[in-house]
């Protein structure tokens, strides 16, 4: 009996071992299916126009062309998008994502009247589409005369993210109250408490989501294409959208295919670096 | 006994100073919150009720009350419904997504190898740029040139369709793409959850002679179904709101010949910023809003006949 068992797992191993290596190729071809657009994309762009407008399916350049890239860096509009992006994510980053911390820490860890309110009314933002918002939204920052500026991508982002708040708020969950209760002893005062005790346990976490914040807004299109009127203040992705617009009709695919490359590259590093807890972070939110 | 009331006037003391940090932290998300979001809705509902074109303030747009008018004329505009239905067709890809999400998913929870690299590549198109992604495919879908016709000419000799300048092929195209984007988000989140079904139901399961079928249906599905309600809940809010997809992949961003790839936010956005017509597009607005929150609420109250939890 014993052996026969034993005999059962063996071929059932044996068994599964080739499911597992079937299962291992269909996985590793859907995933060169995946990729295979960015390597395309990427191989355009050092293609001649010869090549690629041949219709022969050569995805190798030859002979290789270097020049697009710096050719994109050297069209006015797209160091300034580039530097434009950078001026909207730096303030709100530091601004943003200090008051969402701060919110963050209070929700979870200080006792007020509406709280529970606050909470889920922040909460049922999320929900809201940006379409409805936005026309009051363009209303408002016109008679503002924000809409020449960059005002308008970074004030609102400055007063805090609710999907930030409530991830830290999560998390705080796991830090014991004690903490809180020691420091109160103490006669430490909230905002200390925060600073001092509670912000370095959260570091992790709130790099986690400054990173996903910086993506996000390193990508964003509609709410930049639709308050910024001047092109001088132009975001990196309202440039790339404009190359495709204007080289296409000259059929100039390297260089636009170039000009998304360099627009992609920041968020993939991101990404490879911080792969783990970036996954993990999105992971959480299904399961919670 | 004067003591203890001494003790308890100090801690209401406290209490309160507490109460006003704790409102005073979450100051700035909530003054957020009622500027950028609850005034905007009052406001998108006003404006709905007029003719306004953003002219003369305030006072212009109150000058210009029109009552339900611009409701009343959204019932009998083609173009509304048509982006309507194209929205609606596009929301195909979810459940596609889901299916295609889950089964990747059981794929990598087996004892394979690489499995971090191949969920890496999956999820490459969900963090990258949408723009630059919808210029990537605009690209792979062109006619004469495109990736996808030059495999199909390679492999058949005949040239592929022409699949942005087909009213029905660029809806199939759509589809595709935003499977393609999408499907990274669903896998992570099914590994997640199948890695937190507990072993042990799984071996009581063969203990009970199951077969594999049987635990599929019986274990994994109802176990998963958390995570499959988060995923429809988050993707149809997000498929009622496609716009920049149309407005880089169509030629010009026209909307697609005959306005055949158009969504409904594609044609509030037109409205608005290109044709000005703010009154208008605020009622459009109005109706997604109110589109959303019935489809989310229908989720929420049918979760109860088939969303389990693991207890």
């Amino acid at each position: 009996m014993k052996d026969r068992d034993y005999a059962n797992s063996g071929i059932k191993s044996k068994k599964e071992k080739y499911i597992n290596i079937i299962v291992f190729i269909l996985l590793a071809l859907g995933a060169v299916t995946m990729v295979f657009p960015f390597f395309y994309m990427v191989m355009t762009s050092f293609m001649t126009k010869n090549q690629y407008l041949s219709a022969e399916l050569k995805v190798i350049p030859d002979p290789w062309v270097w020049g697009k890239y710096s050719e994109v860096l050297s069209k006015g509009n797209f160091i300034s998008g580039i530097i434009n992006t950078l001026c909207v994510e730096v303030p709100v980053l530091v601004i943003g994502g200090f008051t969402s911390t701060l919110a963050a820490f209070s929700f979870a860890k200080l006792k007020f009247r509406g709280k529970g309110a606050i909470f889920m009314g922040l909460l049922a933002t999320i929900m809201i589409p940006f379409a409805v918002i936005m026309i009051p939204q363009y209303v408002m920052f016109t008679q503002l005369k924000w809409t020449d500026s960059l005002l308008p991508l970074i004030i609102p982002a400055c007063f805090g993210n609710v999907s930030m708040i409530f991830f830290l708020r999560q998390n705080l969950t796991s830090i014991p109250n004690d903490l809180m209760d020691a420091a109160k002893l103490d006669g430490c005062g909230y905002f200390r408490t925060f600073l001092q005790i509670y912000f370095p346990l959260m570091k992790g976490a709130v790099g986690t989501q400054i990173t996903l914040w910086f993506m996000a807004i390193w990508n964003d299109y509609l709410a930049p294409t639709i308050f910024l009127r001047s092109e001088s203040t132009w975001t990196l992705q309202v440039v790339i959208r404009s190359f495709n617009t204007y080289y296409s009709i000259q059929s100039d695919y390297a260089l636009i295919m170039a000009a998304s490359v360099i627009a992609m590259i920041p968020t993939i590093i991101l990404f490879f670096c911080f792969q783990k807890v970036i996954i993990e972070s999105v992971a959480i939110s299904g399961i919670k | 006994m004067s003591g203890q009331k001494k003790v308890k006037h100090h801690m209401s003391a406290m209490a309160k100073r507490e109460e006003r940090t704790g409102l005073l932290f979450v100051a700035a998300p909530a003054i957020g919150f009622l500027l950028f979001m609850l005034w905007p809705i009052i406001f998108a509902v006003l404006t709905s009720l007029t003719n306004w074109n953003g002219a003369k303030g305030f006072q212009g747009m109150m000058s210009k009350f029109c009552g339900l008018n611009n409701y009343v004329k959204l019932f009998s505009d083609r173009k509304f419904w048509q982006t309507l239905v194209t929205t609606t067709i596009y929301l195909i890809g979810i459940p596609i997504g889901m299916i295609l999400g889950l089964l990747l998913a059981m794929g990598m929870n087996r004892k394979i190898p690489g499995v971090r690299i191949l969920r890496t590549m999956y999820y490459l198109p969900v963090i990258s740029s949408l723009v630059a992604v919808s210029i990537l495919w605009a690209w792979v879908y062109n006619y004469d040139y495109g990736l996808l016709n030059v495999i199909i000419k390679t492999l058949t000799g005949m040239h592929g369709p022409n699949w942005l300048g087909d009213e029905v092929l660029i809806k199939v195209a759509m589809i595709i793409f935003m499977v393609w984007k999408g499907l990274g988000t669903s896998i992570i989140l099914y590994l997640a959850g199948l890695q937190n079904i507990p072993r042990n139901y799984y071996e009581a399961a063969m203990v009970d002679g199951a077969n594999g079928w049987q635990k599929f249906r019986n274990i994994t599905l109802p176990l998963l179904s958390p995570v499959t309600f988060y995923i429809l809940v988050t993707t149809l809010i997000g498929g009622f709101q496609v716009f920049v997809e149309v407005q880089v992949m169509t030629p010009n961003g026209n909307g697609g010949i005959g306005y055949s790839a158009a969504t409904i936010v594609f044609y509030l956005y037109q409205k608005a910023f290109e044709s000005y017509q703010l009154g208008y597009a605020s009622a459009i607005a109005v109706i997604l809003a109110i589109i959303i929150f019935i489809i989310t609420l229908i989720n929420f109250i049918g979760q109860d006949k088939w969303v389990k939890t693991i207890e």
